[in-house]
């Protein structure tokens, strides 16, 4: 190998090796920035996580479009991810402006044109702290509930009737289809620190499963054939053959050989 | 041969017209994005006059600007930008190719005065590098922030950018960015002369690719002038651009990392680097060495 070559190699490696060092830092830097994303409430017809930190420009017009302050940009070193606009529905929650001017003022689609309707929107789910919430506790409160631009879809009040002497309980209740995220209800929430907060849905909303039958809210009969590989069950006529696998109603299937 | 001294104020200011106007050009950028922001200034209502920042902005809500590098490494990232953001950046970049890519950098970049000011301070004090580093390793910073961008899937400058933090932050608000802006200045005092701006920053480089095209606007170089006294690369940020043999062959300084920022001209005691319109540079030197073989020969007579 010449001289020349060899120079050459060393010097290919001795550059690839800074690179990659340097390049393996800098990606952790951004990965730890992109962790905190899931914290964020962002503004409406934000992209859902991931996306979004791949499409904002970091430009502030949603900032500047905002007609209430409510948006704000995180700066470098926050809790969030550098640059990204959000809010906090303490200080001034989104009054979901019906044209959405925060929307039409991203340059970039990280705030998502799709967004026709700001009812639409889900920048979070509201959830209520139970043991801290003044309804929960007897008290007549429901402010949240009075608040909600979408009251009586978004929040509903329960009402538990109690013994003789006590009025009945009237309990906000969140209802995720029709929740914004606003953020106008803790805003409003009378307590020192909110019994309702606003959350990203990942962070709070389970998933049932779809092998969960609930049979109350089904006309057709409660046990059919069960078929393991997830497609939508059918009904079929119930058969006498009791040969292969058993099909047929439960109560044939357990009357047999009766 | 002697350099004049310049005497009195307005003398003064003239040596440094062009640093003036830059800072002006900066303030005036900032002061724009910052009075609509705080201020609420509008041309009509509710027709903001410059909303946004360095990233992306849109002017009398008319016209969308964006910075095509930050386009590039958010499209790198996986994400389809919309159209007002591929607008935006096209008119940015057709613009900076139309004067020069780096004229950004020198009047723009909000980062300039800081690492200006180290600049200035280092050659005060004189203070010696502690290493040197080339001049291309911000090219392969520029490289490896496209390569970032496909991988991690967030425009792996932007995210960690000073020149956004700085304007963001007094745009919109401070944070940690200040600090990151004073490490740069130490960094630049300290360490390595013209570190950040000359030898790091990949939105330089990205600038510095670009301005390899420019059509309009170019320090001419008269080489029957000049003589090789150096004065011009002393004040010169990028002092590789002021290769003086290449720039006798091609007659104006051609290199993309120049950022027209103007220093040299009021320093050549020759008058031999002079701002120009660049189709009209051949024919100046021509011309002018055209004159001087004229001379040279009347002489010979």
């Amino acid at each position: 190998m010449s001289a020349d070559r060899r120079d050459f190699l060393v010097r290919l490696m001795q550059g690839a090796t800074l690179a990659s060092t340097g390049g393996l830092g800098w990606a952790y830097l951004l990965r730890q920035e992109a962790r905190a994303q899931p914290f964020a409430l962002r503004p409406p017809g934000a992209l859902p996580g991931d996306d979004f930190n791949a499409a904002c420009i970091k430009c502030g017009q949603c900032v500047v479009a905002c007609p209430f302050d409510t948006l704000k940009l995180e700066p470098a070193g926050g809790n969030l991810p550098i640059g990204m606009p959000f809010f906090e529905p303490r200080q001034i929650p989104c009054y979901l402006c019906p044209t959405i001017p925060c929307m039409k003022a991203c340059p970039t689609g990280a705030l998502s044109p799709k967004l026709k309707d700001i009812n639409d929107s889900r920048m979070g789910l509201a959830v209520i702290d139970t043991e801290n919430c003044l309804s929960w506790k007897g008290l007549r409160c429901e402010i949240c509930h009075r608040e909600c631009p979408i009251k009586g879809k978004a929040i509903t009040l329960e009402t538990h009737p109690r013994q003789i002497s006590k009025h009945a309980m009237f309990i906000p209740v969140v209802h995720s289809n029709a929740c914004t995220g606003c953020g106008i209800c803790v805003r409003a929430c009378p307590t020192t620190e909110p019994a309702i907060r606003i959350l990203p849905h990942a962070l709070i909303q389970g998933k049932i499963g779809d092998h969960y039958r609930l049979g109350w809210t089904r006309e057709d009969s409660i046990t059919q054939e069960f078929d393991a590989s997830g497609a939508a069950p059918t009904i079929s006529a119930p058969t006498n053959a009791p040969s292969g696998p058993v099909k047929g109603k439960a109560t044939d299937y357990l009357n047999e050989g009766l | 041969m002697s350099h004049p001294a310049p005497s009195g104020l307005a003398a003064r200011l003239w040596q440094w017209r062009y640093i003036l106007l830059r800072r002006v050009s900066q303030f005036i950028i900032l002061l724009l994005f910052f009075g609509t922001v705080h201020w609420g200034w509008e041309v009509a209502k509710d027709v903001p006059l410059l909303s946004g920042n360095l990233s992306g902005s849109k002017f009398i809500g008319l016209i969308p600007m964006a910075d095509p590098f930050a386009a590039l490494q958010i499209f790198l990232a996986g994400h389809v930008l919309q159209t007002e953001a591929i607008l935006g950046a096209a008119i940015v970049l057709g613009f900076y190719i139309l004067v020069g890519g780096r004229v950004f950098c020198a009047w723009a970049c909000p980062v300039n005065p800081v690492t200006d000011l180290a600049g200035w301070l280092r050659t005060r004090f004189d203070i010696r590098p502690t290493f040197i580093l080339p001049r291309n390793t911000r090219y392969f910073v520029l490289v490896l922030t496209l390569i970032l961008s496909v991988l991690t899937g967030v425009a792996a400058f932007e995210w960690v950018s000073p020149v956004g933090m700085m304007h963001r932050e007094i745009i919109f608000g401070l944070g940690f960015g200040a600090a990151v802006l004073l490490a740069i200045f130490l960094f630049d005092l300290f360490i390595l002369k013209h570190g950040w701006c000359g030898h790091l920053c990949p939105l330089g480089a990205f600038w510095s690719v670009v301005g390899k095209v420019n059509p309009t606007l170019r320090v001419r170089f008269d080489k029957t002038t000049c003589t090789h006294c150096g004065e011009c690369a002393k004040v010169c940020p990028e002092p590789q651009v002021l290769n003086l043999k290449l720039l006798e062959e091609k007659g104006f300084v051609f290199s993309g990392e120049c950022s027209n920022c103007g220093r040299c001209t009021p320093v050549c005691p020759e008058n031999s680097l002079v701002f120009d319109f660049k189709p009209l540079i051949r024919a100046h030197n021509a011309q002018a060495q055209g004159s001087v073989s004229v001379s040279e020969t009347q002489r010979r007579v």
